[in-house]
């Protein structure tokens, strides 16, 4: 094994050790259970569908929000990239959604559109969209002017242009804006299910905040933290790979 | 028949042309020949179509095809979607006859950054002639290349100009390239430039 894999796999196995010294320490399964203390009650809740139930919602609101933020906001980036007069007008916007807490974003969407679905994809795609629009906004800027004359020249359709001379430009741009937005919605989207929907791995942790349960918390905790790990390493770092095959070779 | 007129065009407060006219009938190769930095590039931009912001008219057909000094391919784009991109009508098989053509057609399936800068430019020429294009438009195709691959490189132009015979803009600051390849040319110079009234036959332009 290479010490690229060994490294992580020995921090990862430290961390774990850190816990059970931890946890025994403690001494109060209340605070800290053990580790493998988690098993039982995982299988509990996988059996009664109650977890699967709950990661799927949370699962699609993630979905959405990330569809929404990422299309508004590359679109957003891109106009704002290419064009100074927008963005002269565009970017004080961006500068006051970016320091809007998002907790504040969260509140006023229940407050005005409702305790609904549509809230809190909403609140989720409206924290997320100007860091997208940030991040794509400087990829934008950084985009070939040849080949734009190029493209402009031989009349390649909007289309054409947009699919292989833009947007592969932008891949690293956007591979990272991913990246960090799955990070971050994931993180929001329990906030707002923590407070205004009644499923969601979000509205389970503060189910067993209130019954002051750590090993159930943990368990929701941890599963929702597998399956964006698992979207990390199956989707998005294959994805990734691909469209980066031409610098490789 | 392209047809250029232009009054002017300036950057800022510093006007870079002065009244440049001039027309190319089908089939003609014209050389616009200057020192580096009188506006060369500039004129050719605005025959292109790519920089609007100029005081004049330019009629040119729809059919155009350009070749610039960097081979200013799609590097994440194999050889020969850097043809079918570009000429969306053209089939694989024509691109393929075109790379041929230009000696690179083992090369299809590769990224352009696994080929030489050499073969970069004679894809950048296969795809400029394989729209068939009326106006070709080349901007110092041949500089920074070694005298013998510039040599090769001008053949392989001048076989490829004959088979298709668009109308050719060829900007340039080396006169051999000029004489060679073009039927007429117009010497850019002064500041504002324009274009110079006789063509001196000798001399060095600086």
């Amino acid at each position: 094994m290479t010490e690229n894999r060994l490294v992580p796999a020995l921090s990862l196995i430290a961390l774990l050790g850190l816990w059970i010294v931890a946890a025994a320490i403690s001494g109060d399964p209340t605070v800290l259970p053990q580790p493998w203390a988690l098993i039982t009650p995982f299988m509990q809740e996988v059996a009664s569908g109650e977890l699967p139930y709950h990661l799927f919602q949370t699962l699609i609101r993630v979905l959405w929000a990330f569809a929404l933020a990422m299309g508004v906001g590359i679109a957003l980036g891109l106009i704002m990239g290419r064009s100074e007069r927008i963005n002269r007008w565009l970017d004080p916007w961006l500068v006051v959604f970016l320091n809007l807490p998002a907790l504040v974003l969260i509140v006023l969407c229940y407050l005005w559109i409702g305790l609904n679905e549509t809230a809190a994809i909403a609140a989720v795609t409206l924290n997320k969209i100007p860091n997208v629009t940030t991040v794509i906004r400087e990829g934008a800027r950084a985009t070939s002017r040849d080949l734009d004359a190029m493209a402009q020249v031989y009349r390649m359709s909007r289309w054409t242009k947009l699919r292989h001379v833009t947007l592969p430009q932008m891949a690293p741009f956007i591979a990272g804006a991913a990246r960090n937005g799955v990070a971050v919605i994931w993180k929001i989207v329990l906030v707002v299910e923590f407070l205004g929907r009644s499923s969601g791995v979000g509205f389970q942790i503060h189910l067993y905040f209130q019954l002051f349960d750590v090993a159930m918390v943990l368990v929701y905790a941890f599963s929702f933290i597998f399956v964006m790990l698992a979207v990390e390493w199956l989707l998005l770092q294959p994805w990734e790979r691909r469209v980066r095959r031409w610098r490789a070779a | 028949m392209i047809s250029v007129d232009i009054q002017r065009k300036s950057y800022g407060e510093t006007q870079i042309l002065g009244r440049v006219a001039f027309q190319i009938p089908k089939g003609e190769t014209v050389a616009v020949l200057g020192p580096s930095g009188v506006g060369k590039s500039t004129l050719l931009r605005i025959v292109a179509g790519i920089d609007p912001d100029y005081q004049g008219t330019v009629t040119r057909p729809d059919k155009m095809a350009i070749v610039f000094q960097e081979p200013t391919l799609l590097p994440w784009r194999t050889v020969l979607q850097n043809i079918t991109l570009v000429h969306p009508d053209l089939s694989e098989n024509a691109a393929m006859r075109m790379l041929k053509k230009v000696g690179i057609a083992d090369k299809a399936h590769l990224f352009p950054g696994q080929t030489s800068l050499g073969q970069q430019r004679r894809l950048a020429l296969a795809r400029a002639f394989a729209g068939q294009p009326d106006f070709l438009i080349m901007d110092e195709p041949f500089v920074s290349l070694d005298p013998e691959t510039a040599d090769i490189m001008l053949g392989l132009t001048e076989t490829l100009i004959a088979e298709t015979r668009p109308a050719v803009l060829f900007v340039t600051h080396a006169r051999e390239e000029a004489t060679r390849l073009a039927d007429r040319i117009l010497e850019l110079r002064g500041q504002p430039a324009r274009l110079a009234p006789h063509l001196v036959e000798t001399g060095e332009i600086e």
